[in-house]
């Protein structure tokens, strides 16, 4: 089964760490990354840039509506993502426990609607 | 609580009174078993129910079967495999279902040489795949309920106090999330066990108590629950022989329910644990209990339900109340926060010390725990600091504190005992 691992943090957090800390976490993350794709079960990811960089686009009425940021205020907001191919939930929890940012945010696991 | 829905003749009896055992020995095995084969637990489900129907009409004509469970399951089967014929479905989910009837796929309620290795296993995947961690508990308990025990929705609802919309949403919901999110139909791997049966016996536990709570008649369908909790605790151990805390938990269970006649009076009130008519425990339940925790705790591995196992063996052992090893429990009591930190437990153990040590040792521990803050608003924090001041004789504290509790009481029996209190408090000391 297909899942998406939403890594959610505080990413005013994340921007408060030092260069050094910064550094330190991408090569957990690359080794995270060697690790999943050796074994098999990564089948994509990525980085996001912070909700200060984000626009929300609606369209109401025919009318496309742009606004600056996200789409909600949250404590964590979603900083990357991963796709993995699992057996089960039980695989798929194990790998995101495996996730650097599981230490500090929330692994949100969801399954992949097949169609 | 009840069997399947049927019209027995007036011949009957005995044979339904076998369906009804049946119902309760065997419709987790039946459902476990049709979860596995068809891996779709709505069709399980009724396939199950249309088996015991059929067990209700078919029994009294032909006998009940030597092997009821068999019976029942090759009966449940073959429903599924119709059902599933007619709606066309895959042609490897047929396969799959066929595999399971044997050479002999055309018999109705056929039990010879049915081979009933791995339903014990049916039985303990269908455990840990309703107590799975990705489930809410409110979910994972009403489908032990439903799947396992056999319980109607409605039923289930009135245990929980529950509108039967929301309770029918509920399973429906953890059906949906067992399937969409892919959660596995397995006993966890070794590494995950611990975890995992620490859940399923939280589960049960809370079945229990659910049902102990229960004390006046408009509640007597919570009572069942506490049966349902024992059978199923008493499943876990045999299927769990090597895991001392499943074989704990069944024992605190037998234990804590052999109190249940003398706990409550005629009036529907709670009577303490000092004030009770001991002849009236239940002498079978407290012996299979004390064997059972005997034989947990000869494997040397202790854990919280075979300490709180261990308490209530300490108050089935005191023939009066005078009697009781408060030495004993206030020692187990510091044994289990010490596993298990928590101010409720904290609380348990003041009371203990209090009666081990004295009131002034157990009131020390009570304020210890107000100025923590962690119970604020418990009302059984406020009538334990009031017993104590009691036993001091500082009645005038003790009646301000009865007061409070009274005020934080949720349930018309916890008020009527302590208004009782009060009134003692007032009269005496």
């Amino acid at each position: 089964m297909r899942y998406i691992l939403l890594i959610c943090e505080d990413e005013k957090a994340a921007q408060a760490s030092s260069p050094a800390e910064g550094e330190a976490m991408m090569g957990e993350y690359m080794k995270f990354g060697e690790e999943m794709t050796k074994r098999g079960v990564l089948k994509g990811g990525e980085r996001l840039h912070p909700t200060s960089d984000a626009t929300t686009v609606q369209v109401r009425d025919r009318e496309v509506l742009t606004s600056d940021g996200p789409f909600a205020e949250t404590k964590e907001q979603i900083g990357g993502f991963y796709l993995v191919d699992a057996k089960d939930l039980d695989e798929a929890i194990e790998i995101a426990a495996k996730i650097p940012g599981a230490r500090f945010g929330t692994i949100e696991v969801r399954p992949i609607w097949e169609m | 609580m009840t069997g399947p829905a049927g019209s027995p003749t007036d011949s009957a009896g005995e044979v339904e009174a076998a369906v009804v055992a049946a119902f309760h020995s065997d419709w987790g095995r039946v459902v476990a078993t049709l979860i596995r084969v068809t891996g779709d637990w709505d069709l399980a489900e009724e396939c199950a129910q249309d088996a015991f129907a059929r067990a209700l009409e078919r029994w009294p004509r032909d006998g009940v079967p030597r092997n009821p469970a068999a019976w029942l399951t090759t009966t449940a089967r073959n429903r599924a495999l119709d059902r599933l014929r007619r709606a066309a479905t895959g042609a490897a989910k047929l396969e799959e279902v066929a595999v399971i009837s044997g050479p002999d796929a055309s018999g109705e309620g056929d039990d010879r040489g049915f081979d009933d290795s791995g339903v014990e296993d049916d039985r303990l995947r269908l455990i840990f795949t309703c107590c799975h961690p990705a489930l809410s508990r409110d979910a994972q308990v009403a489908l032990t309920l439903r799947t396992l025990a056999g319980l109607t929705t409605p039923e289930i609802a009135r245990a929980f106090l529950v509108p039967e919309s929301t309770m029918a949403q509920r399973l429906v919901r953890a059906k949906h999330k067992i399937r969409n999110a892919g959660i596995p139909y397995r006993v966890p791997p070794a590494y995950l066990l611990p975890e995992r049966t620490g859940a399923v016996l939280a589960v049960l536990y809370l079945l229990f108590n659910e049902g102990y709570s229960a004390t006046t008649g408009a509640e007597l369908v919570r009572v069942g629950l506490c049966a349902e909790a024992i059978r199923l605790a008493r499943t876990l151990a045999g299927l769990m022989p090597d895991e001392p805390e499943a074989i704990g938990l069944l024992a605190l269970l037998l234990l804590t329910d052999a109190r249940r006649a003398a706990r409550v009076d005629d009036a529907g009130d709670l009577v303490p644990l000092e004030e009770q008519d001991r002849t009236r425990w239940d002498a079978d339940s407290i012996a299979e209990g004390l064997d059972l925790l005997d034989a947990a705790l000869r494997r040397r591995e202790p854990g919280p339900y075979q300490v709180q196992a261990a308490i209530a063996a300490c108050h089935a052992a005191a023939g009066e109340a005078g009697a009781t090893d408060w030495v004993e429990i206030a020692a187990l009591y510091r044994e289990l926060v010490r596993m298990v930190p928590s101010p409720v437990v904290e609380l348990n153990r003041a009371v203990a010390v209090g009666m081990a040590d004295g009131a002034e040792a157990g009131l020390r521990l009570v304020d210890g725990l107000e100025e923590s803050g962690a119970l604020a608003g418990y009302h059984l924090l406020s009538a334990t600091r009031a017993d104590l001041l009691r036993r001091l004789g500082r009645r005038a504290e003790a009646a301000a504190a009865y007061r409070v509790a009274l005020g934080l009481a949720s349930t018309d029996a916890e008020r009527r005992y302590l208004a009782r209190r009060l009134s003692q408090s007032a009269e005496s000391g």
